[in-house]
């Protein structure tokens, strides 16, 4: 399992944040060849991103591009300049169609076998940005291997549901929880849409609360400043990672004892709070047992 | 020429500078002999008012002739009207080849261009901002300018070094027999440190004011017995150039980046304890280290002694909440600054003199535990330049940059690794402003590095564990890896700039550009 509790979009085509975007140690950047470029300007972009992405210089960041859209004729020559980099993932917009991921699973093999890549190396993220694509999640995130996760849209799913932004974004409180609900019936990540306003701190801290409630694993950032905010929601305290040490470690003890009843202090623990407790030391970058992972 | 121990190559004698001292290490120069001392003079009760009715009869009053030097401070910043209005007199009675010895120029003189070319002025001893560098580096002046740190400025008055003929004192407030106050006063600027040692060693002071008051002034900085000559004018600047109003804290997320960075260090050191003093300045990533820190101290239940040097609402703020005791107020740039000064006694006003001249019985730079300063450049020996841009051409003052950092504990120069595409860490910075040997630390978005003579330092941020640490090599590489080198500044030989070192030595020169 992988922390993705942050991931900042890195414009194409801004030099500067490309090589400095990994310093603020999200837990992963999307290198963006899509929204954040000008239709003139996405051959010079595809080649600094290129570029850059063979430096490899990222930190323990995920490293990832989000591509042009696969209704567009971009896809295929950002994926072969892209993917043979040896990246982390792609993050395709406006999926839609669960089809379109076998095409895209077959594209990226191929490339990935001429690069001598790994084959299944490149994941693959899916931004559900419409009605449609928010309706297929689940058949969308179980359509290839390589999903790693499904995301939902902001202001372009907005549009699509013929609606406009609220000040507590009640319209995509019903896309959201599909979102989770899909992602997790798939065994996949669910990861919220980015929080626009970039000044506004306590708003985006209310709002990662609220998505980390509904079963979010973390948000796309739009700003390095947002990272420490979304940092500090997902990241258990001192408090809950002890208690979940001490879970942990008792329902290890209680196997390696040959015991299928977890106690601690003195209650019994079902195996459910054992998972959690697992999955808070990892939010908490830690392994069962406490180690760093 | 002579190699100095900044490894710098220099002449021994630089025409229109005279004989070079060269710079031999920062604590090596100590003086000899006796401070100046300025002509007596006598008062009797027949005389119980020095107002002048314009700057022309204070001109004409002060003796003022060609070839003298005349004397300024910068507190009114890009405001001050003084200056160019007494300049403009000077060359109106025809007076020329004066040398102005400012505290700082700023924007607002760029014009003194047309007084450079008419040769009204000769030579400017003081830092040279913007237009004014500019000219100067394509050879716009005859005789090089010189550059002295805040420090060194005062050593060089009070050693004889320069002999004000007449200081003009741009006053907020003085009464009419020349009690100068900063804090008061339609044009207040707060502190008025940097004049202190013009008002005192100057062979005339004209003081010139725009709030006459009745005798005696209140909150007195400069007082009667120094002042020769009080001219009220209309206005001595503008406000809105004087100070600024709120000082934020930048929101850049690299600028908070290389600050965090940089608090990371001042937490990991053995200085961030129970009595802490400090010092930054008020440009974005300075003050970003001080919003770190402070919230460090409240974190860590730490009180801190004294914050030192230019000083802004974010200081005052941290001595009301108690993280500081006191505050010493060289120089006051914003609101909330002038009206403490004027109010809190714990709001120490110092003389440049106090604040960093190295030849006194102790400054307070001394007393400093940990600044934080900025840079153009910085090499592979630590080497600091502030003074010349990536094009060579000199646009910076010195400031209190040697000063600070030759007197605090811990060092800490920011900058971000690159302006652009410009490298900000190279093998060998175009002109040095401070020597490697009295910083310690290089704090930039891609990393720490720290002087290989501060073993302590990088055991404690080895310790602390989140300081991320880098050699300067490492910083140096990744900013060629990311840019490339850059092609050499072409010079001609004539020398345009001479960079005192604080005692009066020289360590680094500026050649005039070639012509492209």
């Amino acid at each position: 399992m992988r922390l993705r509790r942050t991931k900042l979009y890195l414009p194409g085509n801004n030099p500067n944040m490309l090589l400095r975007g990994h310093l603020f140690e999200p837990d992963g950047v999307i290198l963006d060849l899509e929204d954040a470029v000008a239709m003139s300007e996405k051959d010079s972009a595809r080649i600094l991103v290129r570029d850059v992405l063979k430096r490899g210089d990222f930190g323990n960041c995920e490293v990832t591009v989000r591509i042009n859209g696969m209704d567009t004729d971009l896809w295929r020559t950002d994926i072969e300049t892209v993917v043979p980099c040896g990246i982390d993932g792609i993050r395709i917009p406006k999926v839609e169609n669960p089809k379109d991921m076998a095409l895209m699973d077959e594209a990226l093999s191929e490339i990935e076998s001429k690069a001598g890549i790994p084959a299944g190396r490149t994941l693959v993220f899916c931004l559900l940005e419409t009605a449609l694509g928010i309706w297929k999640a689940f058949d969308i995130a179980t359509a290839s291997k390589r999903i790693a996760a499904i995301c939902p849209g902001g202001e372009d799913l907005r549009a699509d549901l013929k609606t406009t932004r609220s000040e507590n974004s009640e319209e995509l409180i019903g896309p959201r929880r599909m979102v989770v609900l899909a992602a997790h019936a798939a065994g996949v990540d669910a990861l919220d849409t980015v929080y626009a306003n970039i000044t506004d701190d306590a708003g985006l801290r209310r709002e990662t609360e609220w998505v980390k409630q509904l079963g979010f694993q973390g948000k796309s950032v739009i700003h390095p400043n947002q990272i420490q905010v979304i940092h500090d929601v997902f990241t258990p305290t001192a408090k809950e990672i002890e208690q979940a040490k001490k879970i942990v470690d008792a329902a290890a003890d209680a196997a390696s004892r040959g015991l299928g009843a977890v106690q601690v202090d003195g209650k019994m623990v079902d195996k459910p709070v054992v998972r959690r407790a697992e999955y808070t030391l990892h939010r908490a970058g830690l392994k069962s047992g406490g180690e760093k992972q | 020429m002579t190699v100095n121990a900044a490894g710098r190559n220099i002449p021994d004698s630089i025409p229109g500078y005279g004989e070079v001292n060269h710079f031999q290490g920062h604590d090596k120069r100590t003086p000899e002999g006796n401070r100046y001392g300025k002509k007596n003079r006598a008062s009797f009760n027949s005389k119980t008012d020095k107002i002048l009715p314009d700057i022309r009869a204070a001109i004409s009053a002060s003796g003022l002739e060609s070839g003298m030097t005349v004397s300024f401070h910068h507190h009114l910043r890009n405001g001050d009207y003084v200056v160019n209005a007494v300049m403009d007199a000077c060359a109106e009675m025809g007076i020329k080849d004066l040398v102005i010895f400012p505290t700082a120029l700023f924007g607002v003189h760029k014009h003194l261009t047309r007084h450079i070319q008419s040769g009204v002025i000769r030579q400017i001893q003081g830092s040279v901002n913007g237009p004014i560098g500019q000219l100067a580096s394509e050879g716009g002046m005859e005789v090089p300018v010189v550059l002295r740190s805040h420090g060194g400025r005062p050593r060089a008055v009070t050693s004889g070094d320069v002999v004000i003929d007449v200081a003009f004192i741009a006053a907020p407030t003085s009464d009419r027999y020349g009690n100068i106050s900063g804090a008061v006063g339609k044009s207040a600027c707060g502190s008025l440190g940097y004049a202190h040692s013009d008002a005192e060693y100057a062979e005339c002071v004209v003081a010139i004011t725009d709030n006459l008051v009745q005798y005696p002034a209140p909150n007195i900085h400069i007082p009667q017995y120094y002042v020769d000559y009080v001219v009220p004018v209309e206005s001595i600047g503008d406000p809105a150039g004087i100070v600024s109003g709120t000082t934020r804290v930048t929101r850049d997320p690299m600028r908070l980046l290389i600050a965090r960075n940089a608090a990371k260090l001042i937490e990991s050191s053995q200085y961030f304890r129970n009595g802490i003093s400090f010092q930054t300045g008020a440009g974005g990533i300075s003050l970003a280290v001080a919003a770190y820190v402070r919230e460090a101290m409240r974190e860590r239940g730490i009180k801190g002694s004294f914050g030192l040097g230019g000083i802004t609402e974010f200081f005052v703020d941290m001595m009301k909440e108690g993280l500081f005791e006191r505050l010493m107020d060289v120089q006051s740039f914003d609101l909330a600054a002038v009206k403490s000064i004027g109010e809190n006694p714990n709001h120490i006003e110092i003389s440049a003199d106090w604040y960093a001249n190295p030849w006194n019985a102790g400054c307070a730079v001394n007393m400093l535990d940990t600044v934080v300063l900025g840079a153009t450049e910085v090499d592979r020996n630590f080497n600091v330049n502030v003074n010349t841009e990536a094009d060579g051409a000199l646009l910076h003052g010195i400031g209190g940059h040697q000063d600070t950092a030759a007197g605090a504990q811990l060092t800490i120069i920011t900058t971000p690794l690159l302006r652009g595409r410009i490298p900000c860490a190279v093998d060998s910075v175009y002109t040095v402003t401070t020597p490697g040997e009295v910083v310690d630390a290089i704090v930039t978005e891609f990393g720490v590095a720290i002087n290989p003579k501060r073993q302590d330092l990088i055991d404690s941020a080895r310790e602390a564990g989140d300081v991320p640490l880098v050699s300067m090599d490492e910083l140096i590489e990744k900013a060629k890896g990311l840019t490339g080198n850059m092609s050499p500044v072409e010079t001609d030989e004539r020398i345009i700039g001479v960079v005192e070192y604080r005692d009066g030595t020289v360590i680094d020169v500026v050649r005039q550009l070639k012509k492209k």
